[in-house]
């Protein structure tokens, strides 16, 4: 019979498709458009604040971005208004990419130690205490950076301008070791291991069991099992852990608000008392603000904004990729 | 027949259970013994040189530690030793990685405790200035504040999520990989970035700050949490459900509306009480936008209102003693707040599994 | 006789009478009266997974669908109530018949055709957030029907269904709180609610005991006094006990086809087809 159905033509396939009627597709618009609204607030958010910094961009083109001047005009033409925000925009890098630094090898260390080395019942009760860290404010954070963290960070910053002050970006010039961005970078680091420590055990707890299990039949041991299997597995969620941590470093307001010296002066000494990022300029700033200053500030606040979203959507990239092969 | 295999089941003596893959109790005392040796040690070294600190005691405790490890595993193969020093690094970051947020946890409840008075529930600052005894005065304005502004913004926020995650999972138009997109960038946001756009949208066009301009800047926080949350959860039922709502003649809307979201209803209140986790202590956009009031303001669009956050962002720039107390007991109630949350996730999740 | 084979003589057997009686095409489609597919054919994409396959399911009868996992039967029952087109790509030719009316012509309503043909599913999946009262009208409550006596459809389609008695002091209790054969038979009795003339059923057993399996086979047996069942398993001692006609299908890598279909009894003993033999014997599959 099998030859009578090849021998026979194949009729044309008919194409079938759900038809929704009246009701459903007034639903399915109702929801289609509850749904855009997250794609239209995102746009507003970029728009808006171009929109009401344009005057800033025309006026100053460039040299907002450059420029290491934040000044204030006396109103009467004698000082001119002068804003800028070079060395916020690389302190906020510097400091973000100080934090990231060192919580990246914490994190993962932390993850690997809550998913494979620790004790059923301390993984148990670690992960929900990990969560719950999650959450945290950054306000507490702060709190603590400048209550109790800041006396350990200065003697660290003192010990390392002794022994590693010839290194260039570790030499002071004023040894006052507070509100540096060393400090500030190492409260951030502290805020966002949480995250990254979350996302990566999150990753590797996903491990097929039967790969690792494969490790072990095969004599490799507990390191071998992680670095030949859960690392590259893990590896692209990871990354997009780091750079959920990175973007949350990058617009962090409160936390280095408290534990930084908002200097204009390019500075990448991290030791110095001496620094900024955007985020906390705008939060400085915004209260005595002239109109024209404020308009600086929303446009510093656009320079911040793209900043992340570049940052996020390669990051969204990365962990959709990653999702999308599993 | 049956009595013979009892019998027989009788005779044969029942081992004890075994776990000999376990390590002794020997060895685990091994360890500790090493470890106290060790201790001792590095604390000798500490009183002796200028290392100082709990910091110089745990760096020179963990220096100690990998040498003795060292002379320990001297005679085993290169494999097993390569193994038990990675566990010592590992377990180094581990330390180092979950110190920072237990030294908060332990900070915050050992400091907050001070202030943790009835009073600071009901009080306000009117009267009272950050330096008083902190029997004076209290924070029931910033808390009501605080729970106003983030009701008005689960208000607006969750059906926008709940719709949101139904178009991901039930509806799946054209644009469900550009709304998932967007929904994991905009999680992103800077807050502050937030409370700049409603400052410039919403305080702008009203010409006041005001609690709803801050409802709004937290719901522009909220929306991508509460979005993804609601997705994950809805991706959860299984398609089962779907399929035998429609074999029993059920159109689209009527299976999203009566099978699909009551199923999932407490996952949902889930992701609201995730969303309102992560803004509950947000304090930049709060500065934009709400800015901070010393009374109790019950008018979401009447002027300046206070909120926990800001209030102990305010307390933190007075740096006064007590000032730094109250500071202290305001964010004990914000961690309460937010571990309250989480533990009501975590209650309902269990009622859900059932 | 249910085996329809283009080119073929068309046979069909009076289920009243068993008398078998020879046809002409014409005449049979206007006359017959249940579920009648014609030369069925099923793509996912460009994929095609089913083959020209001809079947009728008169009323008061059980149709067993029997088969090697992966020759088409899940596919080919799940067009007979319009659930194949959920699956995005879904393609399909040829017509399903009900009452001689295409199901599948463009001014059909795919919800109202799955009303009248009911789908128990492979896994039992009462709905959760419902009790068992609720669950059984949960068809006449999503379908938007209107109904006067909810209490006595409950208690006749859970009667039918053989959990009745079972139940029938805790109707206000989820049904998560039942055995898996009994949601089973409360998802058999949410279907019957709705008062479908067919009732298709996917593997209903293979997540069950092997009690509660013959639970079910008694009601589907019951059930047959009324409306057509047709039944895909993988369980030919299931198709031996419960089915009136059998049909085998089989696939050689390509789309999956019907290789025969007749009476329960001749399938098993005296098949027509070598295949058939071979796989009812267990040589293969």
């Amino acid at each position: 019979m099998g030859d009578v159905a090849n021998t026979e033509i194949i009729p044309m396939p008919r194409e079938l498709a759900v038809v929704y009627n009246r009701a459903d597709r007034i639903f399915r618009r109702i929801v289609t458009s509850g749904a855009l609204t997250s794609l239209i607030l995102l746009g507003l958010i970029g728009i808006f604040l171009f929109v009401k910094s344009a005057q800033i961009f025309n006026d100053r083109g460039l040299s907002f971005i450059t420029g290491s001047n934040w000044t204030a005009g006396s109103g009467d033409g004698v000082i001119l208004d002068d804003f800028s925000i070079g060395p916020m925009l690389t302190g906020t890098i510097l400091v973000s990419l100080i934090a990231l630094i060192i919580a990246m090898p914490l994190s993962i260390g932390g993850a690997l130690y809550i998913e494979f080395y620790a004790q059923p019942k301390i993984r148990k009760v670690l992960s929900t205490l990990l969560d719950l860290a999650a959450a945290i404010p950054s306000l507490i954070f702060g709190l603590w950076g400048v209550v109790i963290f800041t006396s350990f960070g200065e003697r660290w910053s003192a010990l390392l301008n002794s022994r590693f002050g010839w290194v260039p970006f570790i030499r002071v010039q004023n040894e006052i070791f507070g509100r540096s961005p060393f400090l500030a970078g190492c409260v951030l680091a502290s805020l966002i291991i949480p995250i990254i420590t979350s996302v990566s055990r999150e990753v590797f707890s996903r491990t097929p069991r039967d790969l690792i299990d494969t490790c072990y039949a095969l004599g490799s041991s507990r390191w071998g099992a992680i670095r030949t299997v859960v690392l590259p597995f893990g590896k692209s969620g990871v990354i997009g852990g780091a750079m959920l941590g990175l973007g949350r470093a990058l617009g962090e307001t409160v936390a280095v608000y408290l534990l930084l010296n908002i200097v204009f002066r390019y500075n990448f000494r991290i030791l110095e008392s001496e620094g900024g990022n955007i985020a906390s300029l705008i939060a400085t700033k915004f209260g005595e603000a002239t109109e024209y200053e404020l308009k600086a500030l929303i446009a510093a606040g656009f320079v911040l904004f793209m900043l992340t979203l570049v940052v996020n959507m390669l990051a969204a990239t990365i962990v959709t990729r990653s999702t999308v092969r599993k | 027949m049956s009595a013979t295999v009892t019998d027989l089941q009788q005779t044969i003596a029942i081992p004890a259970p075994t776990t000999p893959w376990r390590r002794t109790r020997g060895e685990q005392l091994g360890t500790a013994i090493i470890f106290l040796i060790s201790a001792v040690a590095a604390a000798c070294i500490v009183l002796v040189t200028g290392l100082a600190g709990v910091d110089g005691f745990g760096l020179t405790l963990f220096v100690i530690f990998v040498v003795v490890t060292f002379v320990r595993t001297i005679r085993m193969n290169a494999k097993v030793r390569k193994d038990e020093f990675i566990k010592i690094a590992i377990f180094a970051a581990a330390v180092l990685a979950f110190l920072p947020w237990m030294s908060i946890f332990a900070s915050v409840v050992m400091k907050g405790a001070r202030g943790f008075k009835p009073n600071f529930f009901v009080g306000d600052m009117r009267t009272t200035i950050p330096d008083d005894e902190l029997n004076l005065g209290g924070a029931g304005h910033a808390i009501i504040g605080s729970m106003m502004m983030v009701i008005n913004a689960t208000i607006i926020t969750l059906p926008l999520g709940i719709l949101s995650g139904v178009y991901l999972t039930e509806v799946r138009g054209r644009l469900t990989f550009l709304v998932r997109f967007v929904v994991q960038s905009m999680s992103g946001v800077p807050s502050i970035v937030a409370g700049l756009f409603i400052y410039t949208t919403f305080v702008d066009f009203t010409n006041s700050f005001s609690g709803m301009a801050g409802s709004l800047a937290l719901a522009v926080l909220m929306l991508p949490t509460v979005a993804r949350t609601a997705e994950e959860v809805l991706k959860l039922v299984p398609d089962d459900l779907r399929s035998a709502s429609y074999a029993l003649g059920a159109r689209q809307w009527r299976t999203s509306l009566m099978v699909v979201l009551p199923t999932v209803r407490s996952g949902l209140t889930t992701a609201a009480i995730l969303g309102v986790a992560r803004v509950i202590g947000e304090t930049a956009p709060l500065l934009l936008t709400s800015l901070s009031s010393n009374s109790y303001v019950f008018n979401p669009l009447g002027g300046p209102i206070g909120s926990l956050p800001t209030y102990v962002f305010g307390l933190l720039q007075i740096g006064t003693e007590n000032a730094i107390n109250r500071a202290w007991t305001g964010a004990l109630v914000l961690m309460l707040l937010v571990l309250a949350l989480f533990t009501t996730t975590r209650f309902i999740g269990g009622k859900d599994r059932r | 006789m249910e085996m329809l084979k283009q080119g073929e003589i068309k046979m069909t057997q009076d289920s009243q009478t068993n008398v078998m009686v020879m046809e002409d095409d014409e005449v049979q489609r206007s006359a017959f009266r249940g579920l009648e597919a014609k030369n069925l054919h099923a793509w996912f994409g460009t994929h095609h997974v089913l083959s020209d396959v001809s079947l009728r399911f008169p009323e008061r009868t059980v149709t067993g669908l029997i088969g090697p996992s992966g020759c088409g039967k899940s596919t080919f029952i799940r067009l007979l109530n319009r659930m194949h087109e959920f699956i995005p790509g879904a393609a399909m030719a040829g017509q399903v018949l009900q009452n001689g009316e295409d199901i599948y012509a463009p001014e059909v309503d795919a919800a109202a055709v799955r009303l009248k043909i009911g789908m128990v599913f492979q896994k039992p999946n009462p709905f959760p957030a419902m009790n068992i009262r609720e669950n059984v009208l949960s068809g006449i409550k999503l379908a938007h029907l209107k109904v006067t006596d909810h209490d006595s459809i409950v208690e006749n389609c859970l009667t039918r269904a053989g959990l009745w008695k079972e139940v029938k002091d805790r109707l206000n209790t989820t049904g998560g709180s039942l055995s898996g054969g009994q949601q089973q038979r409360l998802c058999i009795a949410r279907s019957l609610a709705v008062e479908p003339s067919v009732l298709l059923m996917d593997e209903p057993c293979s997540a069950l005991d092997p009690g509660s399996t013959l639970r079910i086979e008694e009601t589907i047996k019951e059930l047959a006094e009324k409306i057509a069942v047709v039944i895909v398993t993988h369980n030919m001692q299931q198709a031996a006990r419960v089915s009136d006609f059998c049909a085998f299908f089989l696939t050689d890598g390509g789309p999956g086809y019907l290789v025969e279909a007749a009476p329960t009894k001749i399938l098993f003993t005296n098949p027509s087809d070598s295949r058939t033999a071979d796989y009812v014997q267990g040589k293969f599959g």
